[in-house]
């Protein structure tokens, strides 16, 4: 198991005048609905508990309304918990004096927007340097600091120009450059690429999955897109009118979806893209035919496995040792869509 | 009946002892304080007949070099520079040159005083609504209330002269410059205050470094709306002992004198529109980071 590098736990959030006196009640599990009909408040997070691997992108997923722009925030303290604890490198958020939060966020954890956040009255060069220059860092020096993260994002020769002038896409590289260069370990990414055109988009977490190949990061990305989720995360949690409903690696999810709810969310994805050999093989003894890496998708192990004389292949590890085998049958088997269940109209809500 | 068609109103002798009590703390007072107030004044004071001595006393070209300069500094136009010397060549021409020289002193002073005082003020009025609650009724107040009222305590407590003067336009121009600074600083984007939050930006670099700068388009237009109004106090101010281009305007509504009305208060005006095109110019080219070109 992973470091453990952001610890949240048992974390609720309440909107209204006076959260703390209806906090007791939510606890005991008043719904959403009850909470805002009889006491005017609104329920932004329930229970929340989530442990984020240090050096893996982490996604929280969720559809709007959903909680999630609200959980990221409370990482960093842009937002107050009504109760709860928030842990970052073994220090407790939450105890934090105002001082030592500010040098937190000014050297552990940098953030990145959906609307990116620039300021419009700042060149590129001034955006990329802002958090190094709030450090304390003498803005010529900063400047030079962050022009190898504009070049990294692939924005050297924009330096002067201005937030405005530059697409979206190229904005938000800025908006990377700029959370990049503060050399904080932890990068919080709110629906980054959310605002994005779907090429761009694609074109964005390439860059992201460069970058963390590298630099080894631990990032909580949020994203209400699951082909976004499933791309970049190393594991998922799925937020559900403000509560987790499901969490653990993609291939999980997608193999084991805890409800109906999920269910509908996953049935829509291309599974032989993101299901890998080793989740679909009968572990154990190697078999007779060709081998192929655990880390394969099914789409690519298929070509592999239906070319073997006997329909099978064996799965092998990094190291190169075979730890089960694959046969045709079973990849078709998780290829295919899963039956549905029932009306499925009215099975959520 | 008669209770509905008489207003119950206070008694007369009350009434009568009421406002003589009012009066009477007043001048108290002003016995009491006046003489340390006009001492905290002496310095403004000072600074004042200084300028104006020196606006006066320098060769008109280099008041009209000086002005071409501000102007181009400000505006980057050749129309509005060309205006400028215009308007000041035919206001010597005129013979209004010493008048225009004292009340482009007092102005100019009332100015920097209003700004000195109104930016910080909004910047506390942006910071809780309380604080906007608060100032709000009292801006509106300087605002509205006739200006003749307000002129009676200040000359009880500093007599006539130029700091009560000063002190008059100041009531009545700075509002919206208190005003558009605090709105300008609500205006900001909170993506862009959030992202200063995230950064561990502390309260003076979230001012400083965001706030101010992208309400700055907002702070100028309330400058260039307290030097309008400070000029249209320019008559009422000579009516305490302001020189000015007001004075000559005072005599002639006593004496019906309409050429020489005319001229100062187109004189006035002249010096409205120039202040107004430089200082507007310059909140335009202050927001040219937004024109860029767009890429969609």
């Amino acid at each position: 198991m992973a470091e453990t590098k952001i610890a949240i736990e048992k974390l609720y959030k309440i909107f209204g005048p006076r959260p703390q006196s209806v906090l007791a009640a939510v606890q005991q599990g008043m719904s959403k609905q009850q909470l805002l009909e009889e006491h005017n408040h609104v329920l932004g997070l329930k229970d929340i508990n989530i442990d984020v691997s240090a050096r893996e992108i982490s996604v929280i997923m969720g559809l709007s309304g959903s909680g999630k722009s609200t959980l990221i925030r409370h990482i960093n303290r842009l937002i107050e918990p009504t109760s709860g604890r928030i842990v970052v490198d073994g220090r407790d958020v939450l105890a934090m004096t105002r001082e030592e939060l500010i040098e937190v966020r000014r050297h552990s954890i940098s953030m990145v927007f959906q609307r990116f956040g620039l300021h419009v009255h700042k060149t590129v060069a001034e955006n990329a340097a802002y958090g190094l220059a709030i450090q304390g860092t003498p803005i010529g020096q900063a400047k030079e600091q962050s022009r190898q993260w504009l070049d990294r994002v692939g924005l050297s020769g924009f330096e002067n120009h201005y937030p405005s002038q530059l697409s979206g896409g190229m904005q938000q590289r800025v908006g990377l450059a700029r959370a990049l260069a503060t050399d904080a370990d932890i990068l919080l990414m709110d629906e980054p690429f959310s605002a994005l055109d779907p090429l761009i988009r694609t074109d964005m977490q390439q860059v992201l999955l460069g970058l963390q190949e590298e630099l080894h990061k631990t990032i909580v990305f949020i994203t209400h897109d699951l082909d976004e989720a499933l791309r970049l995360g190393d594991s998922i949690a799925i937020l559900r009118d403000g509560a987790v409903i499901q969490q653990g690696n993609p291939q999980d999810i997608i193999l084991h979806p805890a409800d109906d709810y999920i269910f509908d969310f996953i049935k829509d994805i291309n599974r032989g893209r993101v299901i890998e050999s080793r989740s679909v093989m009968t572990p154990g003894e190697a078999v007779d035919g060709p081998s192929l890496p655990c880390d394969l998708v099914l789409e690519e192990a298929l070509q592999v496995v239906s070319a073997a004389p006997l329909g099978r292949a064996n799965v092998v590890d990094g190291g190169g040792n075979a730890v089960g085998s694959i046969s045709l049958q079973q990849i078709i088997d998780a290829i295919a869509r899963p039956a549905e269940e029932g009306d499925q109209e009215a099975r959520y809500r | 009946m008669d209770f509905l068609t008489e207003f119950p109103s206070m008694d007369r002798q009350d009434l009568r002892d009421l406002k003589k009590a009012i009066d009477g703390g007043f001048r108290d007072f002003s016995r009491e304080f006046g003489e340390m107030l006009e001492n905290f004044f002496e310095p403004l004071l000072r600074f004042l007949v200084w300028f104006e001595k020196l606006l006066i006393a320098a060769p008109w070209p280099v008041i009209i070099l000086v002005v071409a300069g501000l102007a181009w500094l400000g505006s980057r136009n050749r129309t509005v520079v060309a205006g400028a010397v215009l308007s000041f060549l035919a206001i010597g021409y005129f013979g209004m040159w010493q008048d225009t020289m004292s009340t482009l002193a007092i102005i100019s002073v009332a100015t920097l005083l209003c700004i000195a005082v109104g930016i910080p003020l909004g910047i506390l009025m942006a910071r809780s609504d309380r604080m906007q609650t608060a100032i709000t009724p009292v801006l509106d107040i300087m605002q509205t209330i006739p200006a003749f009222v307000y002129l009676i305590p200040v000359v009880m407590l500093l007599g006539i002269g130029k700091v009560p003067g000063l002190i008059a336009v100041c009531i009545y121009a700075i509002p919206p410059i208190v005003r558009l600074t605090n709105l300008g600083i609500r205006l900001v984007e909170k993506e862009a205050l959030e992202a200063a939050d995230a950064f561990g930006a502390d309260y003076r670099q979230k001012l400083f470094g965001v706030q101010i700068p992208l309400a700055l388009p907002n702070i100028f237009a309330g400058v260039n709306q307290t030097i309008m109004m400070a000029l249209s106090m320019v008559v009422i101010a000579s009516m305490i002992g302001v020189a000015g281009l007001g004075v000559p305007v005072l005599r002639s509504i006593s004496n019906q004198y309409l050429a020489l009305g005319l001229m100062n208060g187109l004189a006035i005006v002249a010096l409205a529109i120039i202040f107004d095109r430089v200082s507007q110019r310059f909140g335009q080219r202050l927001q040219r980071h937004r024109g860029g070109l767009d890429h969609g």
